[in-house]
């Protein structure tokens, strides 16, 4: 069941330089219970389009200017929706816990806060509440550390704290923002294993955003790529990894070091992501693309349905076959 | 933290000292003998001469310094030349009507001035943002000798609805509130708006809204409280315009404080009386730094900690 739909989303940000559009036309679905990697680089749209999930697109500077997000049937853009479901049905961990938590307020008080504002619950009742949550985040001493400050705490216990907060009121829908990008690695894994059992625990979907396409080995069930604000591909992990359809999701994985691999150099995408203030047209990727012709850059490219694959692993290239074959 | 109060207190004692030097030593550098201002234009070599001796200013500069701080530290000032009482009680006893007068324009600079600061950052770069931005400017640069004469002009001799000196009533307080928290209340609103400004971008801010709470709780509770530390700070250092700003509204009102009294004390030369309102005004200052620090810790628990 599809609890999360979104389709032609673009979110459009005011800068001294221009309109920036920093997402572009993206659809996607997010299931029930589903597991969703947003990969994507800096810039490509993956953090303005989960801002827009939520409402909370910076303002005035960004707004939503077109397409549709729809939660449970629920209509998300609509006024007030949205702002109904957050904290609720919509929960977000962002990437750097520290600039996350109020540095002014105690952690037991930031978690408690979710059942004094939302379930009128007693100063006591959110105490114990967020001692409970403090403590299925595995933060040790749970019960001495309610009182202690955001700042108190190290990286990965801040997160954990972000997580507490994030699943006080038993949401449907998780989304985490590069939630371990600024965590040591050796927490990230940490942190991945408690979203993970979390996520089974609650039976939520989650969104996971990223850049790290280790990150999302372990965990996705799908992935779905953007490039420069829009999707460019989509679908299971295993599709997409073994058989991109799109030629910058192959020019990812031709980056990532395998410790069993070959010792090569790595093998960079040529150029650099494109400057969303003037953006070329047709296909944002034509410019670092081996294979874009006269076509890539006339028409943008739509998802659709790669040659001999499953109906749900889509790509939005011209020439997905020259790509296929040459690749795997 | 007890600790750090106290090496605190031991330091404002070199800053009051300080202070008691630095009007000795300019009191006697401006032009006019106590002595000759007291017994007026008439009075022959050898009155003045006498009054001198009596009042100990026939001595050294080095022995007057001397027995001067020695009496400081007793909080004797002597005799006031021209009101022939003790110094100090003198300006004690003024000094109620000079706390009144401040505490109420902070009051009031606090009421209107966080209030519109908090609007005008909201609402940034609208014309009610620009509105407001023009009348902190306009509150910022208008002087108060001028204001107060304004004022008093408007609201005393025109429209005859508030008194135009003297105190007494609450209607007495109205204009010299208005005219001494005008400049104070234009630096908070600028202040504030900057400060929120400056912390709606916050990572918390987001994390505040993503969490569904009301748009009231996000601003006023998640982003003002850490906006107000650095405001604190700014309006604990302000505050000693603020008591300076007394001096001068106070002699615009008539209003029966220690400004007053320490604008006539300096024409007079009475030493004794200029030299204990300024120790007075000095402490208050130190302590309100002091104190400024102590809330400092209070709204940031970083700092707080740090210092533990």
């Amino acid at each position: 069941m599809v609890l999360l739909s979104v389709r032609d989303l673009r979110v459009e940000f005011a800068t001294s330089g221009g309109v920036v559009t920093a997402v572009d036309g993206a659809s996607f679905d997010v299931g029930s219970g589903e597991t969703v990697a947003l990969l994507g680089e800096s810039g490509s749209g993956k953090s303005v389009t989960a801002q827009a999930v939520m409402g909370i697109v910076p303002k005035p500077a960004g707004r939503v200017c077109g397409g549709s997000i729809s939660y449970d049937g629920r209509d998300l853009l609509a006024p007030g929706v949205a702002k109904g479901l957050r904290g609720r049905e919509i929960a977000m961990v962002f990437q750097d816990p520290l600039s996350s938590l109020n540095p002014v307020f105690r952690v037991g008080a930031q978690i408690g806060e979710m059942f004094r504002r939302h379930r009128g619950a007693s100063r006591r009742e959110a105490r114990a509440a967020a001692l409970d949550l403090m403590k299925r985040v595995g933060i040790p001493a749970a019960s001495k550390r309610l009182d202690d400050y955001p700042h108190q705490f190290s990286g990965g216990m801040r997160q954990r704290v972000m997580i507490a907060m994030a699943l006080a009121l038993s949401p449907r829908l998780l989304i985490a923002d590069e939630p371990t990008t600024a965590l040591d690695v050796t927490v990230q894994a940490q942190i991945m294993d408690l979203l993970t059992r979390l996520q089974a625990e609650e039976g939520m979907s989650l969104v996971l955003i990223t850049h790290d396409l280790g990150v999302v080995a372990g965990v996705a069930d799908r992935v779905i790529l953007m490039y420069a604000g829009r999707v460019v591909e989509t679908g299971s992990l295993r599709e997409v990894y073994e058989h991109s359809g799109h030629p910058y999701t192959s020019g990812l994985m031709a980056s990532v070091p395998a410790v069993d691999g070959p010792r090569d150099r790595l093998v960079p995408i040529q150029g650099s992501p494109p400057d969303l203030l003037s953006l070329p047209s047709g296909c944002s990727f034509r410019p670092r693309c081996q294979y874009a012709d006269e076509q890539c850059a006339e028409v943008e490219p739509v998802l659709r349905q790669l040659p001999d694959r499953p109906s749900t692993h889509q790509a939005a290239c011209h020439h997905p076959e020259g790509v296929l074959t040459d690749v795997h | 933290m007890g600790a750090y109060v106290v090496r605190r207190l031991f330091f404002s004692l070199f800053v009051l000292w300080g202070a008691v030097t630095i009007i000795f030593v300019v009191l006697r550098l401006v032009p006019g003998d106590p002595a000759y201002i007291m017994l007026g234009p008439d009075a022959d070599q050898a009155q003045v001469a006498a009054l001198r001796a009596q009042l100990g200013l026939d001595q050294s500069l080095i022995q007057q310094y001397a027995t001067y701080l020695a009496n400081v530290v007793h909080l004797d000032f002597g005799e006031s030349f021209r009101l022939n009482a003790d110094s100090m009680s003198l300006v004690l006893q003024r000094v109620p009507a000079t706390i009144q007068l401040a505490t109420t324009a902070l009051l009031l600079s606090l009421l209107i001035g966080l209030p519109l600061g908090v609007i005008a950052a909201l609402r940034a770069h609208s014309w009610v943002d620009r509105a407001i931005s023009v009348f902190s400017l306009m509150g910022q640069s208008t002087p108060s000798f001028w204001l107060g004469i304004v004022l008093i002009l408007v609201f005393a001799r025109g429209l005859k609805v508030l008194p135009s000196a003297g105190s007494g009533s609450w209607a007495h307080l109205v204009l010299p509130t208005i005219t001494l928290a005008l400049p104070f209340l234009a630096i908070l609103v600028r202040l504030t708006r900057s400060g929120l400004l400056e912390v709606v971008h916050e990572g918390y801010v987001q994390t505040a809204r993503a969490k569904g709470l009301g748009e009231g709780i996000v601003v006023l509770v998640h982003a003002m409280r850490n906006a107000l530390i650095p405001i604190v700070t700014v309006v604990g250092l302000q505050f000693g315009a603020l008591l300076g700003g007394t001096v001068i509204v106070e002699t615009v009102f008539a209003w029966p404080g220690v400004g007053r009294l320490l604008i006539d004390s300096i024409g007079r030369r009475d030493y004794g009386v200029v030299q204990a309102s300024i120790l007075l005004v000095a402490t208050i200052f130190v302590l309100i730094n002091l104190l400024v620090d102590l809330l400092y810790g209070f709204l940031d628990p970083r700092v707080r900690l740090a210092g533990d």
